[in-house]
């Protein structure tokens, strides 16, 4: 009954957010200085045709009065139709699940990869000594310093150009995610592995670290025991965040290795003005980031029950 | 802060400082003279980053760059931290329901990834430098939001408060003495850590082509023209970007060892 | 059975300091563990004390020497850290202090308890219910599935005594087991302590409370800056302590002190000797006048009543001591007086004049009548600020004025808690605890207020500390008239403090009196039970 009635508050809760997200959309387009219409078609620059900006006009309903606008709007929303693409002349949504597997693969690989790196380097720079943790934090500022574009350049020209080891293309093969999954990955796992080294340091030095260690623990013991499930807490939390900048990173890495996908189709949306794109792949992403947000939850109220009810001493 | 650090801190921002203000001490020249026949030289002594496809110094041009992507960093970062401290202000001190009602909406924009709104934002305005000012500027100020209530909430609710409240001191002293003398060093650890973050955004949107346009010399408009020519002029890329990770690095361990070194 | 435990010859750890120099943390102790029996290590901070301890299990991180280091046979000067794994936990065991981090709040407690344990997972859940059961912990079965933050104080209290005896061990070392526990709950774990030695299990007690380690120990060594300044049984040191520093901690435990009988010794400075630190004498005249009256006060959190319907009054001139455990909503009380808290229903008066509830603006000027004193000190300060800026903010009001005036004033107050001017361009953090509580205490003195609010003073205060503050505070009193609010979980202190005593618990105030009555004819069950629960302390009639 508990999980029903919690599953049903948080769908509720993301059910209102992306309603906020598509109206503040709504209000956005509507703006927009000149024929509405216009800005749907790619503002004036786009140079649209009088039949395209009449069809705009009535696929969104922008003859009617406001308020019914609005209405048509969200309807079509709840039933899954984001409108057509200006620019390909397709359904959004048609265009997005055909590009959503290629984004999706390199996200989650990704993120994988961020989460291994940064667990071994938070072990390593937790168990070395002042200099060693000194570097660690250098090592770890300038990774989550990186810009996405500039490392897989990098990546690029060590990889491909100069050791001829990896595509520096999509290829649709293993080679060829392994570039752009790194890319992505090595950002990301700088920032997660500050997290970790912060709360493996506490958690190793914590009271029940040395109990323990008085129970006749091993160092490795101690780590795995407690070190790690305390690492992995905060870092965890902050998944919802690093799925949502992993996107945000798919529209350079997409870019850069000339990866098909949805991050390359909003690019293309933005530089076109394309508006139905534009808006489809942003209430896409905010659906992702709660539906990740809910399993975080879930995930957390595993390892930490009595935080997850909210109980205390 | 150790010795060392401090005097790595002070070459850091000395260097900086005189990159973007005077640049021609750094690298006399003009980042816009064009030289056909010295195309595509690699790294010498005489280009120590080498020259571009119409012969320009990519050295001149990198130290010419930084006043353009610290302008840009910077004003991003004071229109984000403006919005920030406004919101903050309101939430920390408001009333209770404007609270809620702002958190609410803080949740719905963090819904949306940085780079992502930067991209929504400039699909309505249109490239250019100023939509990329405000598109990084108004992407990031939801997390500084979060972070400077929170440290509102923190001071206001401490006993240090408490104390003075005790001691009968007028809600305008204890804000005088204690709130925002204890604020502007946080605030200022904060606006080091996002120039460093607002450098990177900016220029990723210029490499996108959604930024400044070339053939200013600034670092992501660099990067993304040196891209086509990646697989034989590698020193088009590296530089540039290696001015990127030196800036934003730079300042996010500043801006770290400034708030560690308080605590 | 009296074979030695353990042995320790001339044991001395060092840890690395600045500088490439050596820190002494302990030096040349010697010790004897025998089963059956306890021995109290007692020290306040910086006496080496817990390193001393941890030896015993090789689990500090310093170079040990030591020229004899038996463990149950073992010579352990030379163990390698696997050899170390195999007599923690086995053969001796750490009972920890509560602090809530003492068990991982991630783990269920079952597996803290047993995890070293061979067998199958099903076998030591088992073992662990069963030590659960014999450390009395209600519902073992249950409370085993549960995490730490699920558990009350006493319940994870029990779990850590059942962490440390699951490997049988013969030697079991309590390192500050009962320190910041209520009452009740110390006694509880004293008891537990005292069923150990019965079981012939070989016990060392480490605490910084002396009349603590009285209650179990048959022998007592006293350490200071690392080393052992005195050792002796229990019952031959208390009665007959020859060292000083001894006698110091002796004197400075508060239980059954007559009212304004001084607690610290001072140093008189030719002889090198110690005499007993002298008040102005009682000329209170306690009037009818009220400094403080509280009506009817509750305040509701949420679902939870954090104080339902309190009501008392501080005459004049006098102290009034506010008792409770832990979650007894005594400071709630406190802030709501204080005026930081809106009472829900109830008002507070000063001297006859409304003070709470009132809008902040009218109640400005009651204020300069009021102070208050924190637990902790340091969160009171704004770290930005030297002493001499602290006392001059108080002093003016909020303004930061530099005028001489306050400078002086300033002086004054140092003058007047017994604090150096020297310290004037010291910066909080950089004093010693009871350095800070005597600035925080000259603070509150700045508007002069007739009334000072004290939470929890002098409880993160070491015992010879705390005595030199009591006494402080009383020749304060008696020189000003001024009345006290003392708020203290600390049965001992508030009997040396107080004309009148409260008790709180659960929100609720069960029982007012003058002290002689709550300490020695409590009606309240309660109160008995809190009495009953206090160290039984007998020395004090014997000197």
């Amino acid at each position: 009954m508990r999980v029903v009635s919690w599953l049903a508050r948080r769908v509720g809760a993301a059910a209102i957010l992306l309603w906020i997200v598509a109206t503040v959309i709504f209000i956005a387009i509507r703006m927009i200085p000149g024929d509405p219409a216009e800005a749907i078609m790619g503002g004036p620059g786009s140079q649209a045709s009088a039949e395209a900006l009449e069809a705009a006009r009535e696929q969104y309903h922008l003859n009617e009065p406001l308020l019914v606008q609005y209405a048509l709007y969200l309807g079509q929303l709840i039933t899954g139709d984001l409108g057509t693409s200006y620019a390909q002349q397709r359904p959004v949504a048609q265009i997005m699940a055909e590009m959503l597997p290629a984004t999706l693969q390199l996200t989650l690989i990704s993120l994988v990869i961020a989460w291994l790196i940064a667990f071994l380097m938070a072990a390593v720079a937790a168990r070395s000594n002042r200099i060693g943790q000194a570097m660690g934090t250098v090592i770890e500022v300038v990774a989550a310093a990186v810009p996405h574009f500039w490392l897989g350049a990098m990546l690029i020209i060590i990889f491909s150009t100069w050791l001829g080891w990896l595509p520096s293309v999509d290829t649709g093969t293993v080679q060829g995610i392994i570039l752009p999954a790194l890319t992505l990955a090595i950002p990301l796992s700088g920032f997660l592995a500050q997290l970790m080294r912060d709360s493996l340091v506490t958690a190793m030095s914590s009271p029940f670290a040395l109990a323990a260690r008085a129970r006749g623990a091993s160092e490795g013991q101690v780590f795995f025991r407690h070190g790690f499930r305390h690492a992995a807490l905060p870092a965890l939390n902050l998944t919802g965040w690093a799925v949502a900048t992993s996107i945000s990173g798919a529209v350079v890495v997409e870019e850069v290795f000339a990866r098909p996908g949805l991050g390359r189709s909003l690019l293309g949306a933005v530089l076109s003005r394309d508006m139905p794109m534009v808006t489809g792949i942003a209430l896409f992403s905010a659906l992702i980031y709660m539906v990740v947000m809910l399993i975080v939850e879930a995930i957390e109220a595993i390892i930490n029950p009595a935080a997850a009810r909210g109980d205390d001493a | 802060m150790s010795r060392t650090a401090k005097i790595l801190a002070t070459l850091f921002v000395g260097l900086v400082v005189t990159a973007a203000l005077f640049p021609s001490l750094l690298a006399p020249g003009d980042p816009l003279a064009v030289k056909p026949s010295e195309a595509f030289q690699a790294p010498s002594l005489q280009y120590p980053f080498g020259t571009d496809e119409s012969g320009r110094n990519v050295y001149t041009r990198v130290v010419h760059g930084t006043a353009d992507s610290l302008t840009i960093g910077l004003a991003a970062t004071a229109l984000g931290m403006g919005i920030a401290i406004l919101l903050g202000v309101i939430t920390a001190f408001g009333p209770r329901w404007i609270d809620s009602v702002i958190l609410r909406l803080l949740e719905v924009l963090y819904a949306i990834p940085a780079l992502l709104m930067a991209l929504l934002i400039i699909a309505f305005t249109g490239p250019g430098t100023t939509p990329a000012i405000i598109a990084v500027g108004l992407s990031t100020a939801p997390g500084y939001s979060r972070l400077i209530r929170t440290h509102l909430r923190t001071l206001v609710n401490s006993e240090m408060f408490d104390a003075a409240t005790v001691l009968g001191h007028s809600r305008w002293h204890k804000v005088r003495n204690h709130l925002i003398p204890n604020t502007l060093s946080t605030l200022l650890a904060l606006i080091t850590l996002g120039i460093g973050q607002a450098v990177i955004w900016a220029s990723a949107l210029s490499f996108l082509g959604l930024g400044t346009p070339p053939p200013a010399p600034e670092w992501g408009a660099m990067l993304a023209n040196g891209r086509t020519y990646l697989h034989f002029a590698w020193w088009l890329t590296v530089f540039p970007g290696a001015a990127i990770v030196t800036i934003a690095a730079g300042a996010t361990l500043l801006g770290r060892t400034a708030t560690r070194s308080r605590t | 059975m009296n074979t030695p435990a353990v042995e320790i010859e001339n044991l001395s750890v060092t840890f690395p300091g600045p500088n490439k120099t050596r820190i002494e943390a302990v030096k040349n102790v010697s010790l004897t563990l025998t089963p059956g029996k306890a021995l109290g290590i007692v020290g306040e901070s910086g006496s080496g004390k817990s390193v001393t301890a941890r030896s015993l299990l090789g689990l500090t991180s310093g170079n040990v020497t030591a020229d004899t280091l038996n463990i149950l046979g073992t010579d352990a000067t030379r163990l390698t850290e696997k050899q170390w794994r195999e007599i923690r936990g086995n053969k001796v065991a750490m009972i920890l202090q509560d602090a809530l981090n003492s068990l991982d709040p991630l783990r269920p407690i079952h597996r803290e308890i047993a995890d070293a344990l061979p067998g199958s997972r099903k076998q030591r859940k088992q073992a662990a219910v069963e030590a659960l059961y014999s450390v009395e912990m209600p519902e073992p079965a249950l409370r085993a599935e549960q995490r730490s933050p699920q558990l009350s104080g006493g319940m994870r209290q029990r779990a850590l005594i059942a962490q440390a005896m699951i490997g049988s061990p013969s030697v079991v070392v309590a390192d500050e087991a009962t320190t910041a526990l209520d009452t009740r709950l110390t006694r509880m774990v004293l008891d537990q302590l005292a069923q150990l030695k019965d079981q012939g299990i070989a016990l060392a007690m480490i605490s910084h409370d002396l009349a603590q380690i009285a209650q179990v120990a048959d022998d007592i060594i006293v350490m200071r800056h690392g080393e052992i300044v005195e050792s002796g049984p229990t019952e031959q040191l208390l009665s007959n302590p020859q060292h000083d520093y001894t006698k110091q901690l002796l004197a400075a435990i508060p239980s059954g002190v007559a009212r304004f009988a001084p607690l610290s010794q001072v140093a008189t400075t030719e002889a090198g000797t110690f005499e007993n630190f002298r008040h102005p004498a009682d000329m209170r005249k306690l009037t009818d006048t009220l400094a403080i009256a509280v009506h009817g006060l509750s305040k509701t959190f949420g679902d939870h009543a954090a104080v339902s319907d309190v009501s008392f009054s501080v005459p004049q001139g006098s102290t009034l001591g506010l008792v409770g455990e832990s979650g007894s909503g005594k400071t709630t009380t406190a802030r709501m007086i204080l005026g930081l808290e809106r009472p829900d229903t109830g008002s507070v008066s000063i001297f006859g004049q409304h003070f709470a509830p009132a809008k902040e603006s009218d109640r400005r000027d009651l204020r300069d009548q009021l102070g208050a004193i924190y637990q902790d000190p340091l969160a009171s300060f704004d770290p930005r600020y030297t002493t001499s800026q602290i006392l001059i903010n108080a002093l003016s009001g909020g303004t930061t004025s530099r005028s001489r005036h306050y400078h002086k004033r300033a002086l004054e107050l140092l003058d007047l808690v017994e604090l150096d001017s020297s310290l004037l361009s010291r910066s909080p953090r950089e004093l010693s605890g009871g350095q800070r509580q005597r600035l925080a205490i000259a603070r509150a003195l700045a508007p002069k207020p007739d009334i000072l609010v004290l939470d929890e003073p002098v409880s993160a205060l070491d015992v010879s500390v705390q005595a030199t503050v009591l006494d402080l505070l009383d020749r304060l009193q008696l020189e000003t008239g001024t009345s006290y609010l003392f708020i203290t979980h600390d049965l001992a202190v508030v009997e040396h403090m107080s004309d009148q005593i409260a008790v709180m618990t659960h929100g609720n105030l069960v029982e007012t009196g003058t002290a002689q009555q709550i300490i020695h004819e409590p009606s309240h069950p309660y109160t008995q039970q809190l009495i009953a629960a206090a160290p039984d302390w007998g020395p004090r009639s014997r000197r």
